[in-house]
């Protein structure tokens, strides 16, 4: 893998003095100030960070659902603020908070996502991805009748349909249980390998981040307040796992924070 | 050109699963022009013998009622559709795919065409055994007709659309009912100068106005009023300009707002 990463040197996504401001009634809301990352094609980041830390802002800012206040951001060598439709085929998306059209059949959801994503061969890739994540015999059933683990499983094949460069995901094994969890993480290190992919991921499971990711991006109220390996942060906090780094840092004063 | 064709094939493909898997919407696209048309018959044949009006031409009513249900499915067709992703959830889903927001509007434009289709062909069909009287016998002007209301649904529909972006949810309601606020002033049933003087001008605001005055010069005098459907037409490219102006407008709120990631119910 690492062999792998060294062969494909090109930064797949990087953001720099990224900032979002919300305008209210109540005044102004800073819910991402002036982060900047980058992640290697190949790659697997954290973004980690208590509830409001501003993982799914500066996650819908890197899909182009949200337009950042200022800042650039760029995936795969392109500007995504002005030239997203450049790069969105290249990439994907899931989110236990999102959801497919409950009525339509995981088929027809996947098909319609294919379209949608220019897949060639529809038929065939859909079929390999349904073979490759097990939901198969859920091919015919409503999507909105499936149970939390197998949605997540189901949203996970539309985000690789289209064999992304590079994949966001949030929160990728909320809702399944271990076993699945274990097969999940198994099958991305896999796509990962395969593809060269860079995959993006937000999620409060420390394990999974331990295992999965080179890097680990730390943000407390919408700062990147620290960064490094799993190892690299375990080590410097002098902790035993990244969930005791983690608590460290959410319940941190700002000043008792490393920079 | 093919990548958005097939992007917005995908679309219409995703609302037909949707109509297909249930029995009950179809039903109900039919079912309201059908209950319409049966009733304004009912009132049609009382009227042909007590006002000489309504008897010079047969059918003015129940072809009014007929035609008025393609703005009303056309705008409810597009809305409808696009509320179906907000139900779901579905909007994070396709703005983070290559789907641009025009396919998008083209693919709610094309739905609305087919739900229309669905809804008042069965009731065009039924009129004729019923009361012996076709809205085909209109002739081509009919495909006339049917093309400018059909473009004012669309145009109403992605304003609607625009505003439910804007204001989320609580806006659903719209779609049922702002289309009425059309009815009184598009000369449906009576001829604009039937309105006061100072309601005329805002009645030619309105493509439908155009229409249904062209329906009736058809029908009374069996002429196809060339400026009648002309002015239809130039009222409804302002229409779809502002559409498409306040969909834009819509969609870079959204994006500024965060609320393409937050909408459902």
């Amino acid at each position: 893998m690492r062999a792998y990463i060294t062969a494909m040197p090109q930064t797949a996504i990087e953001v720099q003095s990224l900032r979002k401001v919300f305008s209210g009634a109540r005044g102004d809301v800073v819910a991402v100030e002036d982060i900047g990352f980058s992640v290697p094609a190949g790659g697997t980041m954290a973004l980690l960070g208590g509830n409001g830390a501003g993982k799914t802002t500066t996650i819908s800012m890197l899909l182009g659902l949200l337009t950042p206040s200022s800042g650039s951001i760029r995936i795969l060598g392109e500007d995504m603020i002005r030239h997203r439709y450049r790069v969105l085929p290249r990439m994907n998306f899931s989110s236990p908070y999102v959801e497919l059209p409950h009525r339509l059949t995981v088929a027809e959801n996947l098909h319609v996502y294919a379209r949608l994503y220019a897949v060639r061969d529809r038929k065939r890739q859909v079929a390999a991805i349904a073979e490759q994540l097990d939901i198969v015999d859920l091919m015919d059933r409503p999507a909105g009748r499936l149970s939390a683990g197998q949605k997540t499983r189901v949203a996970l094949a539309k985000a690789l349909l289209n064999r992304p460069e590079v994949l966001l995901l949030d929160e990728p094994t909320a809702s399944l249980d271990p076993d699945t969890a274990d097969w999940i993480r198994t099958y991305l290190e896999q796509y990962r390998r395969e593809t060269g992919a860079a995959i993006l991921l937000a999620s409060h499971n420390m394990a999974e981040v331990e295992r999965l990711c080179d890097g680990v991006l730390m943000m407390r109220r919408g700062r990147i307040v620290d960064q490094g390996s799993p190892a690299e942060l375990i080590s410097r906090y002098g902790r035993r796992n990244l969930e005791e780094v983690f608590l460290d840092i959410a319940r941190a004063e700002d000043e008792r924070v490393p920079a | 050109m093919i990548g958005s064709m097939n992007r917005i094939a995908a679309m219409v493909l995703r609302y037909l699963y949707i109509l297909r898997g249930s029995w009950p919407r179809l039903l109900e696209l039919a079912y309201w022009p059908t209950v319409q048309m049966i009733i304004w018959g009912f009132i049609t044949k009382f009227f042909m013998g007590h006002s000489s009006w309504v008897a010079e031409a047969i059918g003015v009513l129940l072809a009014a009622v007929l035609l008025w249900d393609v703005v009303f499915r056309s705008q409810l067709g597009v809305s409808i559709s696009f509320l179906e992703e907000m139900w779901s959830r579905n909007l994070g889903h396709l703005f983070v795919s290559p789907l641009r927001p025009y396919e998008l509007s083209l693919s709610l434009m094309v739905m609305a065409f087919i739900r229309t289709l669905i809804g008042v062909l069965p009731a065009m069909l039924l009129a004729i055994p019923l009361y012996h009287y076709s809205i085909f016998s209109l002739g081509l002007p009919l495909l006339a007709f049917f093309v400018g209301l059909m473009i004012m649904g669309w145009a109403l529909g992605l304003i609607i659309v625009g505003l439910i972006l804007r204001l989320g949810m609580g806006a659903e309601s719209l779609a049922w009912i702002s289309i009425f606020a059309f009815a009184p002033i598009s000369g449906i049933y009576y001829p604009v100068d039937t309105l006061p003087a100072w309601l005329q001008p805002v009645a030619w605001a309105t493509p439908s106005a155009y229409v249904f005055e062209g329906m009736r010069a058809v029908m009374f005098e069996g002429v196809f009023r060339w400026d009648l459907w002309g002015g239809a037409m130039a009222v409804n490219a302002v229409y779809l300009l502002l559409a498409t102006l306040s969909l834009l407008l819509a969609f870079k709120s959204a994006r500024e707002r965060g609320a393409l990631l937050q909408q459902g119910e």
